[in-house]
């Protein structure tokens, strides 16, 4: 592949990444603990929205994460030509 | 048939197992000992890394941290989110540029990219160091386990676990750890779960622990929450509420990225990702592994809260229906004789659970008596000084503090008793008063008849292991439990042994000492080390330095603060230069060590910690579990300043960074 496909596949990746890790942090550190005070209003069954995220709710969110992850670069890959 | 016969039933049919796939999957290339062929599939290598990644800790350990924690349940989910948010770090930035570049070991890929052997070195030394240290605590665990199921000593069971890790590590190498790690997470994922869902339908109704956590307290009908049930009778009992806050946010934030940074810069993690074919399968196969660990990890805290509430209303019958003090204590006659209630006595007799009827009535009364502790304290060091003194005057121990004869030694008053008699009246006194001042459940300890905490002992482990005989369950799932810590156990054992001695054979000899070392005498090399790996694993967990706790924070602490940064930078930079990484590692590791050895002591022997371990004393808050987080942020600032002042990378170094980032041809590599 030619340099400035290259560099286009990069950045498409490195894109996908930031989007992905932003996600990643709001999940577990944003309402799983910096947001949890703030949001103790709001109930998930028995448990407070914080404690459910901190708990079993980001897990979930991770998974979703890496799932879509690896089928968005499939994508690209084919996008680009660079699959397998 | 007795439950001893059980569990050598099951815990041998396991093992028999697991010695049929060694001999089934016999290693015959180094390609198939370092990597397993690169032919695993994602799922099967999704299960198998759920197994190298959790360890008698999560299997064993983690829900009675949970549960137990003085801080509230809610505070530990550090160890839920960055046991699981590590994984997000290996699929997005890690594990797919490593298959890529399709070789066997993480020092290789550090020292091809920094174009040294001396980086190479370096991250040879922080494997060895990450790993050996957590290596002990597995041996440890298989151990333990054998000598509280199978009536052995601690050393037997784990020269039996050594033995079988050498069967089976040593014939297939990655092949062989691979498919018995697959059959090693079948068995550890059954063995949880069973106990979890029978907890969780007599709690809360609910068949899914998940769903149970959330759920309604089912005897009273389901109206309150099983949390908010908990909340109240722990509270009830003077503990800290199982929801309260952290009430040091900045450093749980810290030690929860410490434990994810720390999770993908794990070796013996990374190198699973090495066994797939293709770089779209390290990607998925990263999120099939945390499927599985998710089975365990969304089940954990469900399983603690759930335990914790089941002890509280084990040992305060009336907190089934109404408050913890609506009724009595337990009755030690009760404990004795009641079936349901005999795992008392018999974790009793192992030491992990103790109790003791401190103010005579019969019955155990367990609370929280830290608000008695100081007095209760004082009381004891007063008596104890006066009864020296008495003794060493030749007189009885002390009975009435009152008379005058107390203090009269051969007719004369003798001053100095006359002082500790003082100092013993006025603690007596102050605990009088304390004893009249505190209130559980809105009445007096003085009124209640308490002195203090009854239950003098619960050790973590209780919750996961004593769960079966708790929820009444068959003598079958109790050995299924037994086997299942054995499976966590062995599983990371194996993976952590292979991460050590393909960094020997692999990277000290083929990559260092004797570079033409030929295929065959490398694979022999490769099974030598194995073996060495394992005799001082055994070793070292038969004489374990006395530090097994303390050594996961470093293990974490170093993993975060050495390789996670120094694969990023090798992955996402191409401007990063050898010295710039090499000075990166070292002084990630030299600070994190030296902040962890501040607090625990030097190399962690005892009396040598420079400040006592309390949050009073931590730098701005931030734990030795914590520093992992900033060990990293001071490896990345010194490879970026080393590498602005440093010659570029070769052009060499900037194709191979080019080629890692592209998908494209990866399956070459197992050809290789």
């Amino acid at each position: 592949m030619s340099d400035k496909s290259a560099s286009a596949y990069w950045a498409a990746n490195v894109r996908v990444i930031i989007i992905s890790l932003v996600i990643w942090f709001a999940c577990s550190f944003g309402l799983g603990i910096i947001l949890r005070p703030a949001l103790s209003g709001i109930m998930v069954g028995g448990a407070d929205l914080g404690f459910w995220f901190a708990q079993n709710g980001s897990i979930y969110v991770f998974l979703i994460l890496i799932f879509a992850y690896a089928k968005i670069m499939n994508g690209i890959d084919r996008d680009f030509g660079v699959e397998e | 048939m007795d439950q001893f016969t059980l569990n050598l039933l099951v815990v041998g049919a396991t093992f028999a197992l697991y010695i049929g796939i060694a001999i089934w999957a016999r290693a015959g290339t180094t390609a198939e000992f370092y990597a397993a062929g690169q032919g695993v599939h994602p799922i099967m290598n999704g299960m198998a890394t759920g197994a190298d990644w959790m360890s008698a800790a999560s299997f064993i350990s983690m829900a009675g941290i949970i549960a137990m924690s003085s801080a509230g349940g809610y505070v530990q989910s550090a160890y839920l989110m960055g046991w699981t948010g590590g994984y997000v770090l290996l699929a997005l930035l890690l594990a797919p540029y490593l298959r890529k570049f399709g070789k066997f070991t993480v020092p290789e890929f550090i020292g091809d990219r920094f174009y040294s052997s001396g980086a190479r070195l370096v991250a040879v030394v922080c494997l060895i160091v990450i790993s050996v240290t957590y290596v002990i605590g597995q041996m440890r665990g298989v151990g333990v386990t054998f000598s509280r199921f199978l009536e052995v000593s601690t050393d037997t069971g784990l020269y039996i676990g050594a033995a079988i890790v050498f069967a089976y590590a040593v014939l297939g190498g990655m092949k062989g750890i691979t498919y018995t790690q697959v059959a090693q997470y079948v068995v550890l994922i059954i063995a949880y779960t069973i106990p979890a869902i029978f907890i969780s339908l007599s709690l809360t109704g609910s068949f899914l622990p998940q769903l149970g956590l959330i759920g309604g307290y089912a005897p009273t009908g389901g109206d309150v929450s099983m949390l908010a049930k908990l909340d109240s009778l722990v509270t009830e009992l003077g503990f800290t509420a199982y929801t309260a806050d952290t009430n040091n946010m900045f450093n749980m934030i810290l030690f929860t990225m410490s434990l994810m940074i720390g999770t993908a810069g794990l070796p013996h993690v990374i190198i699973r990702f090495f066994t797939v074919p293709k770089v779209a399968d390290a990607r998925s196969s990263a999120g099939w592994a945390l499927v599985f660990i998710a089975l365990l990890y969304t089940v954990a805290p469900a399983v603690g809260a759930m335990a914790r509430l089941n002890l509280t209303t084990t040992f305060w019958p009336g907190a089934v229906t109404g408050n913890a003090l609506s009724a009595d204590a337990i009755a030690i006659s009760d404990i004795d004789t009641n079936p349901s209630l005999s795992w008392i006595n018999t974790w009793r007799d192992t030491g992990l659970l103790a109790y003791s009827d401190r103010n005579g009535d019969g019955r155990i009364q367990y609370f929280n008596d830290a608000p008695l502790a100081a007095v209760n304290t004082a009381v004891a060091t007063a008596t104890t000084a006066l009864n020296d003194a008495r003794t060493a005057a030749g007189l009885a121990a002390a009975t009435d503090l009152t008379s005058a004869d107390a203090i009269t030694v051969n007719g004369a008053v003798d001053a100095n008793l006359q002082t500790l008699q003082t100092a013993l009246v006025a603690a007596r006194t102050a605990q009088t008063a304390r004893f009249a001042e505190v209130t559980y459940g809105g009445r007096t300890v003085a009124d209640l008849g308490w002195v203090g905490n009854e239950l003098t002992r619960v050790d973590n482990d209780i919750m996961v292991l004593a769960n079966p005989e708790i929820a009444q369950l068959p003598g079958w799932v109790i050995a299924l439990v037994a086997a299942g810590g054995l499976a966590a156990a062995l599983s990371t054992a194996a993976g952590l042994l292979l991460a050590i001695s393909s960094a020997i054979s692999h990277d000290l000899i083929k990559g260092t000492l004797n570079p033409n070392i030929s295929e065959k005498n490398e694979l022999l090399a490769a099974r030598i080390s194995m073996t060495f790996a394992i005799a001082v694993a055994t070793y070292l967990g038969l004489n374990p330095p006395g530090f097994a706790a303390q050594v996961v924070a470093l293990a974490f602490g170093l993993a975060a603060a050495t390789i996670f940064p120094a694969l990023m930078m090798g992955i996402f930079s191409k401007t990063v230069t050898k010295e710039g990484a090499i000075a990166g590692m070292l002084v990630g590791l030299v600070f994190t060590a030296v902040y962890i050895f501040l607090y625990l002591g030097w190399f962690f022997i005892p009396g040598t910690a420079v400040y006592a371990n309390t949050a009073a004393n931590h730098f701005f808050g931030i734990s030795p579990l914590s520093i992992g987080t900033v060990g990293a942020v001071v490896n990345f600032v010194v490879a970026y300043a080393v590498s602005a002042v440093t010659k570029a990378p070769p052009q060499s170094v900037k194709d191979l960074v080019e080629s890692i980032r592209v998908p494209k041809g990866a399956g070459k590599a197992q050809a290789h």
